[in-house]
């Protein structure tokens, strides 16, 4: 670790007092040098492990190593399954102890809301100087006006697909509507490409086809008041019979066990045509040319392209996924962290990590939909727009713990499971509606 | 004077000087006490606490990060009326008695194997634990990728041997996939029951056998009227303690199917880490956890009370 004397201690403790008094963001980029912490100032950053770990690599080995330059706090970041994330942050809850900031998705900052610092000063600064938030994300980290978390990206699914495949059923272009997806699944599938979604409970893909797919034909789960369960529609029901053959005559029908990594493998495999995925399946394809290959023998990444899920009666939408840094209340570093946060959100700082994502993730706030990043491969250009037609969980109403608890319940998911299984559909949608009841009651 | 002059003197010269603790020690309650205290302290600190704290957050309407208000039965009428709850109970019940009978019919079957001399009989002993010894994370992810629905080995060995035409859906059926979870975790606790019913068998003394064949016994009234009452106190203490480890179950599970699909395979444990871990519901997830107490209670006073009649004969 670099010493630093009692001289350059106190000359960078006296610019980051200047720069904490003077006003957050902009004082540290007028300085070009943040506040300052003594020696042995630490913080624990847990995160998830990223689909693309070249990103982690980066934080680790040279954001890490910025940050103590910069700031002089000691950064360990840590990163684990995402799976294990909910875990972790009610075991460093309850026991009033672990790391002092921690990534969630989706809707999970909602969960936690009572146990972090009010971060408002720091996101509303970020906000300001790149663009603003998209409203999927303010709205994910806000509770009223009170920022809980600092968005960092915005994650999503758009359906990755094999364009010569398409072609040869028929599909110059993607598919626009549902019957026309249906239609051309039906070829497809006929010549062993069907297309593969999950509708098992794993917490990334399911929600992620499912809600989206819902909203397409007009369903939703509670009116505006965000109390008034109204599922059970004749929209709801429309779609779940439109599932049922869908699902029979174009998906691998393997995918009811699905979990977020296997439409990855089946794809790329070369056993499926489409999926909904973000880009880590292109991203794979495109870091292994040699190994990923169609049936011609050339590269499958040349043969990717992304595209929005076909559009229904009801408009054409992806689920809004954010990732979110929260700060822990027990965190003893409070001031640090906030610190922290507004340096890694500055423009050079983020950019690098930005840059490693190659567009799997869009950024928070505006200003990066002009980054040059969505210049370097058109193949990903599509996932900048992403943010723009996110919705939440919960819709109409907001994504707030009942809706967090449908989706880990997986009662959507499962309305869709129950009907492939068997189930008619006006009794899935019935099932699924009297959960809700009970959950938002 | 004499007399008085050859009696021990009060304080022996070579004896230690012995303190209080020494002497409060070499009373058998106190020494009992004394050494009881460790495992009181873990039994205290990991059993009974987290009951008791268990119990204390059943009755609350505590979330993750929001102290709970007492709510009385209020949690407990909540999962009576969840329709995925008694699904879950369903699953768990007969997860736990498919897989208790096959593990113990197979147990036996492999301790009787393995009780005759044969060569390698020390290896393949220590070979036949490996299902148990292997985390079961590990062992469970390598099941779920042999029933992965694309690239499963199970259904490619099948097709080759001309024994299926498609592919079987082993995770994605509802039906399949509560048989796949009860395979894998019969195939994980055969082992255990093995090795202890091999001990149990070990300790039957051969001159029994002897005596029983010398009077005409077959193989099968040997094992029926020697074997088996010999070894049931042995199994029925082995069975309890499967039955409450499988009534608990949730890795495999979690990692197989997370529960799914349409909670075809939920059980307790993964319904109660997915509702208080998932979604912060503390006090309910504690309230599911709660409700198989019972359960287990009946289990093991049944059970006990059955060993005690069985040794008491």
């Amino acid at each position: 670790m670099a010493r630093i004397d009692r001289r350059r201690l106190l000359r960078l403790s006296g610019a980051g007092a200047i720069a904490a008094g003077s006003g957050g963001l902009a004082a540290i980029l007028a300085t070009g040098r943040a506040p300052a912490y003594a020696q042995g100032t630490s913080l624990h950053w847990l995160r998830w492990a990223d689909f693309v770990p070249a990103s982690d690599k980066l934080l680790k080995e040279k954001i890490a190593p910025q940050c103590e330059k910069a700031l002089g706090i000691k950064l360990n970041v840590e990163m684990i399954n995402a799976n294990d994330l909910q875990a972790r942050v009610t075991a460093a809850i309850q026991s009033g102890t672990g790391p002092d900031i921690i990534m969630l998705l989706g809707t999970w900052p909602q969960l936690y809301a009572d146990s972090v610092v009010d971060v408002s000063d720091v996101a509303e600064e970020i906000g300001r100087a790149q663009g603003g938030y998209y409203d999927t994300q303010r709205t994910l980290a806000t509770i009223g006006s009170k920022w809980i978390g600092v968005p960092w990206a915005v994650g999503g699914g758009l359906v990755t697909y094999r364009k010569s495949w398409l072609a040869q059923a028929g599909a110059e272009k993607f598919p626009a509507t549902w019957d026309e997806y249906r239609a051309i699944g039906k070829k497809l599938k006929a010549a062993g490409h069907p297309y593969g979604q999950t509708a098992g409970h794993t917490f990334g893909d399911a929600p992620g086809w499912w809600y989206p797919y819902l909203w397409s034909w007009d369903g939703k789960e509670v009116a505006e008041d965000g109390k008034t369960v109204v599922l059970n529609s004749k929209e709801t029901i429309e779609s779940v019979k439109f599932a049922v053959p869908l699902w029979k005559e174009t998906m691998d029908e393997g995918g009811l066990a699905w979990d977020d990594s296997s439409n990855n493998r089946a794809f790329l495999s070369g056993s499926i045509s489409a999926t909904n995925n973000g880009a880590s399946i292109y991203l794979e394809a495109k870091k292994k040319p040699d190994s990923y290959l169609t049936e011609s023998g050339k590269p499958m990444k040349d043969d990717i392209l992304h595209t929005k899920i076909p559009k229904g009666p009801g408009g054409q939408f992806n689920l809004g996924g954010g990732f979110t840094d929260i700060l822990m209340s027990y965190s003893k570093n409070q001031k640090p962290a906030k610190d922290f946060l507004r340096w890694v959100h500055t423009k050079p700082v983020f950019e690098e990590w930005f840059t490693s994502q190659q567009g799997y993730t869009s950024g928070a706030t505006m200003e990066w939909e002009e980054d040059p990043v969505w210049d370097v491969d058109p193949v990903l250009r599509p996932f900048r727009d992403l943010p723009r037609s996110g919705r939440l969980v919960g819709y109409a109403g907001a994504p707030n713990r009942n809706a967090a608890e449908v989706v880990t319940k997986y009662i959507i998911v499962d309305m869709y499971a129950k009907a492939i299984q068997g189930m008619a559909a006006e009794d899935a949608v019935k099932w699924a509606h009297e959960e809700l009841m009970k959950i938002y009651g | 004077m004499t007399f008085t002059s050859v009696a021990a003197p009060s304080t022996y010269a070579g004896t230690p000087k012995r303190g209080p603790v020494t002497r409060l020690l070499e009373d058998e309650r106190w020494l009992a006490l004394v050494l009881l205290i460790p495992t009181l302290v873990l039994l205290g600190l990991f059993i009974a606490y987290p009951f008791f704290k268990g119990v204390e957050l059943s009755v609350t309407d505590t979330k993750v990060g929001v102290p709970g208000h007492f709510v009385g039965l209020q949690n407990f009428e909540k999962i009576w009326n969840d329709s995925i709850f008694h699904v879950a109970v369903w699953n768990t019940c007969l997860y736990t008695f498919v897989t208790t009978v096959f593990k113990l019919a197979l147990g036996l079957w492999l301790a009787l194997l393995l009780n005759h001399h044969f060569k390698g009989k020390a290896f393949t002993r220590a070979f036949i634990l490996l299902p148990f010894i292997i985390p079961t994370v590990l062992s469970t992810l390598a099941w779920k990728w042999m029933f992965d629905p694309t690239f499963s080995v199970i259904n490619w060995g099948l097709f080759r041997l001309g024994l299926i035409e498609g592919r079987i859906n082993w995770l994605g059926d509802p039906n399949l996939a509560l048989i796949s979870v009860i395979i894998v975790n019969v195939w994980r606790g055969v082992p255990f029951y093995a090795i202890s019913l091999l001990a149990g068998l070990q300790t039957i003394s051969p001159e029994l056998h002897e005596a029983a064949a010398i009077d005409g016994a077959r193989a099968w009234q040997r094992f029926r009227h020697v074997t088996w009452p010999l070894l049931l106190p042995v199994t029925l203490v082995i069975v309890l303690f499967s039955v409450i480890q499988t009534f608990a179950d949730f890795q495999l599970v979690y990692v197989l199917t997370g529960g799914g699909p349409a909670n075809a395979t939920q059980l307790f444990a993964t319904y109660a880490y997915q509702l208080g871990i998932g979604t912060g519901l503390l006090s309910e997830g504690a309230t599911i956890s709660l409700a198989i107490f019972p359960v287990l209670l009946l289990v093991v006073i049944v059970q006990l009370l059955y060993i005690r009649r069985v040794e008491t004969h």
